[in-house]
């Protein structure tokens, strides 16, 4: 009977005669950061594996405790750093939830625009990275000129770039810039063909099949025991996402579907994420033909002081579900904030996904998890 | 226009007026709890359901410690709660058992989440749910990481974001932002003040 404890190092040390260890990172280009992987091989095959984090752990949550709720917001950018506009809609939206405040459709519409660009951005970023890794270098050069316009439009509408903090409690604090709409409709209308050209490099590229094809697979049954959220979920069969589950910002008046894929393996991530880029951009065009005119900013007072009480909410980050769970004891600043972090336990798939792999599959997973190690150790 | 067909805002003598929008204060004030999970629950559990809650529309049940596991287990088989979306914990020094060990639930087929929270002091243990959602594994590390909480049968209990080496939970109330394990800073990272 196999032992189903996770494995580590230290643990006695048992190792078979032909066992080694190997160990990988955190200095790593694969890891995308600074993630250490022990791995324990038979010859090329993965027996077992232990994922060592914390290497960028920032203390996020205590600082939090020692923040106003508005000083706050700007930190949590800085967790999932390449889609700081989606967690910033996390935050932004609990604390509004604590305090009973809901923001005015014009601000809903603009955040709804803004995430799913985010949406894109981030899946674009995974997408150059998580080929590169695997080989194949021409895709990063495309994905990045598409990322850049995003980028660009989050520029030209706050300032920033990569930690936006684009929105406020209660709604927006900048209207939108001149010529945002037509931003948005230019790179709408080209995006559709970029996904068809990404796809007509790799979908059915022979290498890239390959190496993607049942190469960690998940079930969905330990996808759902260990709490495995978004792309991940969804390529395991699962037909479920917050947008649908509890619509917030503005979603519900938009017609989108869930992609999902059926074998689980690093393949059906790929197809669900270029899928999902499509869906997004799919709604972007439908909420910039729709966006009403209207006040940006909801009334909260100067000094957020919610009543004394707990909140948890969560939204459909491109990495899964970002939840926040924010208890208040009626002062300025909160008592607790806690980030569910999607990428952290994702993360924990890792050593299901990995078990009877070779060692070069592990980059090729690694990639296909989407990690960001901002917010895994945060 | 006095004859627009649509009906004007103000309402008219006969009608009855409409009830008063309730204080924003007012809504946002944690209610009973009442549903048919609840009695379910304090039928097959009893005295180990405490006091249940509707907070800003979220459910909050609080459960003794002792048959924790038993209660998990009913909820994820009987009640289809499949999904651990998140543990955690709080801190509250001057409460006699001091941490709250949170639980929040999602229900797949249901569509609903719960919120379970057990009190558990200092010096007591509290079981691990590992057995029961396989994600409470690396959440229960973070949890013993940062509050100091011991999780009884958890499979490989250490520290996660911390250094193993590390003294202290900086989570913990009484644990100032600007503490740190000097010690370890100045052995490991060769760096004198800290700050």
């Amino acid at each position: 009977m196999p032992d189903e404890r996770p494995w580590t190092a230290t643990e006695e040390t048992v190792l078979g005669a032909d066992e080694i260890i190997l160990n990988m990172g955190p200095q790593h280009p694969a890891t995308h950061g600074v993630l250490r992987v022990k791995l324990k091989l038979d010859g090329e095959k993965i027996v077992g594996s232990e994922c060592i984090i914390g290497y960028l752990h920032r203390g996020v949550e205590k600082i939090a405790e020692h923040r106003t709720y508005a000083q706050f917001a700007p930190y949590v950018d800085r967790t999932d750093y390449v889609a700081a506009v989606s967690n910033g809609l996390g935050y932004v939206e609990t604390v509004e939830k604590l305090l009973g405040v809901e923001a005015p459709p014009r601000a809903r519409w603009v955040r709804t625009i803004l995430t799913e660009l985010q949406r894109i951005a981030s899946h674009l970023l995974w997408l150059g990275t998580h080929a590169l890794d695997i080989g194949a270098i021409t895709p990063l050069f495309y994905t990045f000129r598409e990322r850049e316009e995003v980028l660009k439009i989050f520029e030209k509408y706050c300032g920033a770039r990569l930690t936006t903090h684009a929105f406020r409690i209660g709604g927006l604090q900048y209207e939108t810039y001149d010529g945002f709409e037509d931003d948005v409709r230019r790179f709408c209308r080209d995006f559709y063909r970029r996904v068809d050209e990404y796809e007509a490099l790799l979908t059915e590229n022979r290498i890239w099949l390959g190496r993607t094809k049942g190469v960690g697979i998940l079930t969905i049954k330990d996808a759902i025991d260990l709490g495995a959220t978004g792309p991940i979920l969804r390529a395991s069969g699962l037909r479920w996402d917050i947008r649908k589950a509890f619509p917030y910002a503005a979603y519900s008046e938009f017609d989108f579907m869930i992609p999902t894929g059926t074998n689980g393996d690093t393949f059906d991530r790929y197809m669900v994420r270029m899928e999902e880029m499509r869906q997004s951009c799919r709604i972007c065009q439908q909420a910039i033909e729709t966006i009403p005119a209207g006040p940006i900013m909801a009334k909260v007072g100067k000094v957020l002081k919610p009543p004394p009480g707990e909140v948890y909410h969560s939204i459909e980050a491109p990495k899964g579900e970002i939840g926040y769970y924010v208890v208040s004891d009626g002062t300025v600043q909160p008592y607790r904030v806690r980030i569910r972090p999607p990428s952290f336990i994702n993360l924990q798939s890792f050593d299901k996904m990995v078990k009877g792999m070779l060692v070069a599959d592990v980059v090729a997973i690694i990639g296909t998890l989407d990690i960001v190690l901002g917010e895994v150790d945060r | 226009m006095a004859d627009q067909p649509t009906p004007s805002p103000k309402p008219s003598a006969g009608a009855p007026s409409p009830p008063r929008p309730p204080k924003p204060e007012d809504l946002l004030k944690p209610v009973p709890l009442d549903s048919e999970l609840l009695k379910r629950l304090r039928e097959r559990f009893a005295d180990a359901i405490g006091e249940a809650i509707l907070d800003r529309k979220q459910a909050i049940i609080k459960v003794s410690s002792a048959p924790l596991l038993e209660i998990c287990r009913y909820l994820r088989d009987d009640e289809k709660f499949d999904f651990l979306t998140d543990l955690t914990a709080l801190d509250w020094p001057k409460r006699e058992r001091r941490f709250d060990v949170v639980y929040n639930l999602y229900s797949f087929p249901k569509n609903e989440r719960l919120r379970l929270k057990a009190e558990v002091a200092v010096s007591q243990k509290i079981a691990s749910v590992a057995s029961v959602w396989g994600a409470a594994n690396w959440l229960e590390r973070e949890c013993f990481d940062m509050f100091g909480i011991v999780f009884d049968g958890h499979p490989h209990l250490k520290r996660i974001l911390l250094p193993d080496e590390w003294q202290g939970h900086p989570l913990r109330k009484d644990y100032d932002i600007l503490k740190q394990d000097t010690d370890w800073v100045r052995e490991n990272l060769h760096i004198e003040s800290g700050q």
